[in-house]
């Protein structure tokens, strides 16, 4: 019987039998709808991807006000197209966040990690038809990492210092050593262009599988398989659309009845509703990215390290993960790192739910009334519910908290890293000492927790440059210790990314780096008909 | 001689009108809590991204230079230049228009000869089964929200019947018969929408005239009920029933924002929004600046209707 079933879906997998008739003969011999359609996938993944096909992609995170420009890209929506027309020099690893390869051949670097060269893929071309050269990637993390810039990734590239041409290789030296400096150009803005995209930034002329074809901000975009890309193990579809459906039932509508192919940003109370519909799948990716409460470490009564001790043992963390995201997310631990980071120190132990605890800490404080929480929509997805769940869970310790809303509009401005407590988010890093340096050394760009600890910025500066992994996972441990006792941050949960696709896309690679599979789905995936 | 005059002075007071709300939209977006540049980079902008394009902007020129300025564009064709993505304003309004129109077109294509039916239908029965039954759906599809309505049209027509597409992105290559499919379920969620309102309107307007005693000549005339309606309790009726309709014309161009975004449809109210939340002044001024011209324009409209319609204005003793 089995080697009957083995026969059958080698022929759905060659597209000689269709997916309805195998199941059908299968239920003939049997056997059960789920155990058929699971040989069908192995079938199905022996099989190797098929070609062709055009993939549409419903995604929140479009706006009309959306540029071609990589230094601009901020949403979703730019990002995954983005990722179809334009390379990076190096990716991140799905399974263990290394540095992989991509317009970068190879990399070396020195004994104390200042120089770095990379050598530059030959033989790649833009869609202009010019060939990428070395001095195409210099100018290009040149205007990402310029003083004058307006890239985002400006904040990840600071300190880079010379960057030079030297034969195929492109040089990088250094003011300080960064052991991780391959990670950090794995920024998804620093995708090359011809001459860096000093020229036209916004031109749309990258290496990747796709060629730009119609971009309209804020409606749609597509692109379609440039002939000449390089690789063939990624760009198995021959289009990519991807349609800005910025309302999450929209998504769902548009994924249920078949017209797009893959959504993302599925919203945690709904996720049940949509696994039971026919044809759907749901891709939920737990990630780096992560929901918290923020207080300032030098602001009044924050500064008393145990009113920030009984507020960490104050909040329920399970319930959180439970109620808030319906259980699509991971328990935080009060440190921005958990294990999808290269290095994470998996020995730490993990602070619980203790009103007790928290009520003698509260004491010891000799606060007195109640403590204001600002809170909003925008902060994270389900943010007030957030504060509100966090009030009754501190009420039982004896602390009155008091949750105020803010309007969305004006919330990171006015709100967020000016107000002493308050809810936010943060997106993953591509590495721990990325993370670090972004928000909680003392020079820190966006230092929101106001946490100044001379011995916590030396470990992360001693780490920085340690090319010895051992003493460099000890250095981690230390410092995520120092954040979780002595910080500002309250982190009760990592959230996961849930996305949604058809059950004709196959190939989905579970990837923690970004959502969409690092939104990298439309280049990853292929669609199987039939 | 009167009549011109009339109307004359409308279109005056129009242009007038027009002016004052320039002023209005300006001041407005000035009083705007936050910052363009702090919008345009979201939160992990750096300080000095932040400051380096504030400068580019301009924004640290005074308001009344900037509103003159902007003013004397206007008048010369010229709505600028989006300060988020520096983009000509007219070229990308002028598609995103183009689309609101072609979407309120339809709508009012249906909805309004619709309503006048059902009203002078609901007239011919007044205090009938069937007055009740026109006046109760059109009363409750007007009291739902109009985002759920669209969410039910959503569920049955494209989740489980599959009739149509649940989203309505158009685009130039379109051809008009897919236009019309893709528009199908938000211009029948509009037409929900604005339907009562008109309908009621004509019905109480004609029940007003039919207590005339002209109506009652006509009776005894012989004519049947329905023609009574159309001729002669309508046309006098006419000038109330314009002025809704051009209210409910006018909020198929502008108030659509909602079924835009749940339709994914690429009109003006969704382009607004986006540039709002991004604090782009000019575009908010340039989009908020066409809405009030439609709605002035569309009462200009019913105005001179409601003038023309009136035989003692019309022959003036």
């Amino acid at each position: 019987m089995s080697s009957e079933l083995d026969f059958l879906s080698r022929h759905v997998a060659m597209g000689r039998l269709s997916r309805r008739d195998f199941l059908g003969r299968a239920a003939a011999l049997g056997v059960s709808a789920t155990v058929a359609n699971s040989l069908l996938a192995n079938a199905v993944r022996a099989q190797g991807p098929q070609k062709g096909g055009d993939l549409r992609m419903g995604l929140t995170g479009g706006e009309s006000t959306n540029s071609l420009d990589p230094a601009k890209w901020l949403t979703q929506v730019p990002q995954n197209f983005g990722s179809t027309w334009g390379e990076l020099l190096v990716l991140q690893s799905p399974e263990d966040g290394s540095p992989q390869p991509v317009l970068a051949e190879s990399w070396e670097a020195s004994d104390d990690a200042k120089e770095w060269r990379f050598k530059i893929r030959k033989g790649v071309t833009f869609h202009n038809g010019k060939e990428l050269t070395p001095e195409d990637v210099a100018q290009t993390i040149r205007r990402h990492s310029d003083e004058k810039t307006e890239s985002a990734a400006l904040g990840v590239l600071r300190g880079l210092g010379d960057i030079a041409v030297d034969g195929d290789n492109v040089v990088f030296k250094l003011e300080h050593g960064n052991a991780d400096l391959p990670l950090l150009l794995t920024d998804y803005h620093l995708v090359i262009q011809p001459n860096g995209g000093y020229d036209k930034p916004d031109e749309g002329i990258g290496t990747g599988p796709y060629k730009v074809e119609v971009n309209e901000p804020g409606v749609r975009h597509v692109s379609t398989k440039y002939d000449g890309y390089w690789r063939d193990d990624v760009g198995h579809v021959a289009s990519v659309e991807v349609i800005v459906m910025n309302d999450a039932t929209a998504r769902m509508a548009a994924l249920q009845s078949g017209q797009v192919h893959i959504i993302n940003r599925v919203e945690p109370r709904t996720v049940a509703l949509l696994s039971r519909a026919p044809g759907v799948h749901i891709e939920s990716t737990p990630s780096k990215g992560h929901y918290v409460f923020i207080m300032h470490c030098n602001t009044a009564p924050f500064d008393n390290h145990d009113l920030r001790m009984a507020l960490k043992l104050a909040i329920d963390r399970e319930q959180m993960v439970n109620q808030i995201l319906m259980g699509h997310a991971t328990i935080g631990n009060d440190f921005p790192i958990n294990e999808s980071y290269a290095l994470f120190p998996t020995d730490i132990e993990q602070r619980v739910y203790d009103p007790e605890k928290a009520k003698f800490h509260y004491q010891k404080s000799g606060h007195s009334g109640p403590i204001l929480l600002r809170t909003s929509d925008v902060a994270f997805p389900g943010a007030v519910d957030a504060a509100q769940l966090f009030q009754q869970q501190a009420a039982k310790a004896g602390i009155e908290l008091q949750v105020q809303r803010e309007p969305g509009d004006g919330y990171w401005t006015e709100v967020w890293n000016k107000q002493p407590f308050s809810a936010s988010y943060w997106g993953g890093r591509p590495t721990q000492d990325s993370m670090y340096s972004t928000a909680y050394i003392s020079g820190a760009d966006w230092n929101d927790t106001r946490f100044f600890d001379e011995g916590f910025d030396k470990i992360i500066l001693e780490a920085r440059a340690e090319l010895d992994q051992k003493r460099r996972a000890e250095l981690y441990r230390e410092a995520a210790l120092k954040v979780r006792d002595d910080g500002g941050l309250i982190l009760p949960m990592f959230n996961d990314f849930i996305d949604a696709r058809r059950e004709e896309v196959q190939g989905w690679v579970r990837d923690p780096n970004h959502e969409t599979s690092n939104l990298r789905a439309a280049t990853r995936v292929w669609l199987q008909q039939g | 001689m009167q009549i011109l005059k009339l109307i004359a002075q409308r279109i005056a007071l129009g242009i007038l009108l027009l002016f004052a709300v320039s002023v209005l939209i300006f001041a407005g977006t000035e009083i705007l809590p936050g910052d363009v540049a702090a919008s345009i980079l979201g939160q992990s902008a750096t300080p000095q991204a932040l400051e380096n394009l504030r400068r580019e902007l301009g924004l640290n020129e005074p308001a009344i230079v900037r509103y003159f300025t902007w003013l004397g564009g206007l008048l010369t064709g010229d709505l600028g230049t989006a300060l988020s993505n520096r983009m000509d304003i007219a070229t990308s309004i002028w598609p995103r228009l183009k689309n609101t129109l072609f979407l309120a077109f339809w709508a009012a294509v249906v909805s309004v000869p619709l309503a006048l039916i059902l009203g002078m239908l609901a007239v011919r029965y007044r205090n009938g089964w069937i007055d009740k039954a026109i006046s109760g759906f059109a009363l409750a599809s007007t009291s739902l929200p109009e985002f759920f309505i669209g969410y039910v049209l959503i569920f049955f027509f494209a989740v489980k019947l599959n009739w149509f597409p649940s989203f309505s992105t158009v685009h130039e290559a379109m051809s008009f018969g897919d236009r019309m499919k893709a528009i199908a379920l938000p211009a029948t969620a509009l037409t929900l929408v604005v339907l009562a309102h008109m309908m009621r309107m004509t019905r109480a307007a004609i029940l007003n005239v039919m207590q005339s005693a002209y109506i009652e000549t006509a009776e005894l005339k012989g004519l049947s009920q329905f023609d009574i309606i159309r001729r002669h309790a309508f046309p006098n009726a006419i000038a109330p029933i314009v002025n809704v309709v051009m209210l409910n014309l006018a909020f198929l161009v502008v108030g659509v924002v909602v079924i835009e975004v749940i339709f994914v449809y690429p009109g003006m109210g969704q382009y607004l929004v986006d540039h709002v939340t991004k604090r782009d002044v000019p575009v908010v001024q340039a989009v908020g600046l066409i809405f009030a011209a439609v709605y002035i324009t569309l009462n200009m409209i019913a105005d001179i209707a409601a003038i023309v319609s009136n035989p003692r204005l019309r022959h003036p003793r």
